[in-house]
């Protein structure tokens, strides 16, 4: 129906616009091109969380066929639009944060100790790097007990978040 | 058992990637903010300086039709402008300054010359202590200083010494704290530890004036081995705007205005290069591809005096060889070339080798369209361009060169560019400053470009960290980064990012609430049904097109502005945050909005005005002042509501006005933030 078309459109034409800003912040030299290596901020700002795996698959999607170390925005647009509309990698909800530490925190204490939490990080599944890991503890860790609190480290991020 | 643990195996490994991308989905959040909170100081400040075109404009304007305003003499305004032949020999004002004299109550440093160690000494001790320098040594200080300078080439050639490192410095904008912070970690300078600064002593920072005290003096004690580069900021012009002559007038009552005349000297013979080993080039801003080093060695530096443009009337008094200035292009405002009665100044001192030449490029126009004010003492407009592209340039990361519109002046310059002037030269590397970085240095173009930058916290507390640079016989650099903390206690990126978010949208609700009529009544336009909505959409449109700010609006209009249930925005919220000071009846909306716009370049004015610095002008005085700078902006104010606002300003009726309170009622202040935006 004619309407459905027309709201359609205009979600679209809304999504275009909400990409178009994220990208611009990037675009340091109007140009429409943006660095390659930013484009994992760009599309995780834009509410998605692709894995690094998935992230290289976006940006072979969208790269040119010669690498130039840029992405120009007109490749940008169509794929991110898909993304965004098919709600890929979608935002991970507060509850399921909660469960996945909670998993971690084996003997159920309500905290992680820093080795336990500095261990799965670093070590497991697609590992920080050292400087992601100080970052976290700084702003995870009680400093005098050298603990994780994870609920509520959770409930601080969630509320950071303006969405 | 087996199977037990393998489960619990996997579930800790996709608990764990789960965690991951969560907190890396955060951080790209943080970047984000931390980016476009960068981009919003970034462009104000920009912005800022082109705006600065208005007020040097003003300047001229009052000029022209200045009639007996403060009685009978030339004023410091037209000395800055267009200052006189220094009729003292330099033999002459020597003298002049060893016959003020120092009160017996005077504690602070009492210098001779020339300095030694014990002097330098006494100086950090005091600055420590916050003791500042007497006018008169602050004027022998720069005389010595001056003469030093002239025998000076532009370019300065260094070599590394043997087994000793140079320590490369780039902007402190004031900041005191940074440079004794660097003193602290790298050794006082001296033929052990020589270094480099490279531009941008003064302005923004509390503490320039003390700044430049240090730098000179130790460049005065150890000619050989402390360099200093002029910046962009090293003009008066420039120090009008951003508050180094304001810290002037204020610290020295007595000696202000010899001072800032002195320093303008001093500024326009520091040299505007550094070359060390024949391989490392050292500028403030950057190069363009016209950059010629060869030129650059002979041109006469000390003519000029400012990179900006005084103004565009043409005036037919003017002696001949002066042809025809263009108009300063700013922002919608073209005035009619109609020059009245002229005020009988040392206009005709164009012939002297002092007056200022102008430089500065309004947004958009061609580089070629620049100083076109020329006199035959001044240099010509290839020159002077050599001289911007230096000052004021800044590397892109794309090949090819093209004007900097962003800055107003100077060029954007790619890898292509650097490579090609390095190769001619027979150089590797180009240092240069003139760009905040969050690290406090930045390496690009391959290499071959190093940003460095020594002012930490530069936009706001925690916004970057400071660095320096040494660099050894192999010539290779070394970083060295610091961050001044007025907290103990580290912050983590996510309180540096909401503290410098924080400072960030305020500076834009304020941009907002400076241009409140016009968004209204452009918000009014869309909104056809009178709901108090419009679309986002639309918001961000008219947002763009009335402050003419480059910025992120979408990303940022959950900061500024309320949606309604709708999802439209309620444009009136926009302004909700701020409220004027002390509400004054009788001043209509427009009055209040055009004063806070343009707050900075009034109170430059007013200090000028205040003759004898006694905080206070007389209702007169004001009268005028904004009778002209009103005419000038072509902003339409009722001669009753200025007079009835004079009135009411001065609260004690004794015909005076304590302008710091005026201006106080008039700022803007945050329902929710009273806290006053000093630094320290």
């Amino acid at each position: 129906m004619a309407e459905d078309k027309e709201s359609a459109e205009a979600i679209v034409s809304e999504v275009h616009k909400k990409i178009r800003a994220a990208f611009d912040v990037f675009d340091h030299e109007f140009n429409k091109t943006v660095d390659v290596r930013e484009i994992g901020t760009i599309i995780r700002s834009l509410g998605c969380f692709p894995n690094e795996g998935e992230l290289h698959d976006v940006i072979a999607e969208i790269e040119e066929e010669e690498p130039t170390g840029y992405i120009r925005f007109e490749k940008f647009l169509p794929t991110m639009t898909k993304v965004l509309m098919e709600r890929k990698f979608r935002p991970i909800p507060e509850d399921l944060m909660l469960q996945a530490f909670e998993v971690l925190d084996k003997q159920k204490k309500g905290h992680l100790e820093l080795e336990e939490l500095t261990k799965y990080m670093t070590q497991e599944g697609e590992p920080f790097t050292q400087e992601e890991m100080e970052e976290m503890l700084s702003a995870a860790m009680d400093p005098d007990k050298n603990l994780i609190f994870y609920k509520d480290f959770v409930s601080m991020m969630t509320v950071d978040d303006p969405r | 058992g087996g199977c037990n643990s393998t489960a619990t195996l996997l579930n800790s490994m996709k608990a764990a990637i789960l965690i991951q991308r969560w907190y890396r989905r955060y951080i790209a959040r943080l970047e984000m903010r931390q980016r476009y909170t960068w981009n919003i100081f970034q462009s104000i400040e920009y912005a800022g300086e082109q705006d600065q075109l208005q007020l040097s404009s003003f300047f001229s304007f009052m000029l022209d039709n200045f009639t007996q305003l403060n009685g009978n003499g030339p004023d410091l305004i037209s000395h800055l402008l267009d200052p006189v032949v220094d009729p003292w020999s330099d033999r002459e004002r020597q003298t002049m300054f060893e016959q003020i004299t120092v009160p017996e109550s005077y504690s602070g440093p009492h210098l001779t010359f020339p300095l030694t160690v014990s002097h330098t000494n006494a100086l950090l001790s005091a600055f420590k202590e916050q003791q500042p320098l007497h006018g008169r040594y602050m004027l022998q200080l720069l005389h010595q200083t001056k003469k030093l300078l002239k025998q000076m080439p532009n370019v300065i050639h260094l070599s590394t010494p043997y087994a000793k490192e140079i320590t490369i410095c780039g902007d402190l904008h004031g900041r005191l704290d940074d440079l004794l912070l660097i003193f602290y970690k790298n050794g006082l300078p001296s033929a052990e530890t020589p270094y480099v600064f490279n531009g941008d002593f003064v302005d923004r920072g509390k503490k320039s004036v003390e700044v430049i005290i240090l730098l000179f003096a130790y460049q005065l004690l150890y000619p050989d081995h402390m360099t200093l580069n002029r910046g962009n900021h090293e003009d008066h012009i420039m120090n009008l705007r951003y508050g180094f002559t304001k810290e002037v007038m204020q610290k020295y009552k007595t000696h202000g205005r010899d001072i800032l005349l002195l320093v303008q000297d001093v500024f326009s013979l520091l040299p505007i290069a550094t070359v060390i080993d024949n391989k490392v080039l050292i500028v403030h801003g950057g190069i363009s591809d016209m950059t010629d080093l060869y030129l650059l060695s002979s041109i006469e530096r000390h003519k000029v005096k400012t990179d900006c443009k005084p103004t565009g009337t043409v005036d037919p008094v003017f002696p001949q060889g002066q042809p025809e200035s263009p108009r300063c292009r700013s922002r919608g405002q073209d005035h009619g070339n109609t020059p009245k009665k002229r005020r009988h100044l040392t206009r005709q001192g164009s012939s002297s080798s002092s007056s200022s030449s102008s430089l500065c490029s309004p947004r958009g126009s061609s580089r070629l369209t620049l100083c076109r004010c020329l006199s035959p003492s001044m240099l010509s407009p290839t020159d002077n361009l050599q001289v911007v592209d230096l000052l004021w340039s800044d590397p892109k990361s794309q090949p090819g060169c093209s004007p900097n519109t962003f800055r107003g002046g100077g060029s954007y310059f790619g890898p292509d560019v650097t490579r090609r002037l390095l190769e001619r030269h027979g150089m590797t590397l180009l240092i240069r400053s003139h760009e905040c970085k969050q690290e406090g240095y930045e390496v690009c173009h391959d290499g071959q470009v190093i940003t460095i930058f020594s002012a930490s916290n530069y936009y706001e507390e925690g916004s970057n960290r400071g660095a320096y640079i040494k660099l050894g016989r192999e010539l290779v650099p070394r970083f060295f980064q610091y961050q001044v903390s007025r907290n103990t206690r580290k912050l983590t990126l996510t309180q540096r990012v909401n503290v410098a978010e924080g400072s960030a949208v305020r500076a834009v609700q304020e941009k907002l609430f400076s241009h409140r009529s016009e968004l209204m009544a452009a918000f009014q336009q869309y909104d056809t049904s009178n709901s108090g909505c419009i679309s986002v959409s639309e918001w961000a449109l008219v947002v763009e097109s009335v402050v003419r700010l480059d910025l992120p609006w979408r990303t940022l209009r959950p900061r500024l502005a309320r949606l309604a249930p709708d999802g439209s925005i309620d444009y009136q919220s926009c302004f909700e945050d701020m409220g004027p000071g002390q509400p004054i009846p009788q001043v209509t909306p427009n009055l209040a909005e055009t004063l806070y716009r343009y707050r900075t370049d009034l109170e430059i004015i007013f200090n000028i005005m205040d003759k004898d610095h006694s905080g206070q002008i007389s209702i007169e005085e004001f009268r005028q002042t904004w009778h002209l700078f009103s005419a000038h902006l072509g902003v339409e104010v009722d001669d009753r509501a200025i007079d009835e606002l004079a009135k009411s300003i001065d609260f004690n009726k004794d015909g005076s006005i304590d302008f710091n309170e005026f201006l106080e009622a008039f700022r803007v202040v945050h329902k929710l933030d009273v806290k006053d935006q000093q630094q320290g």
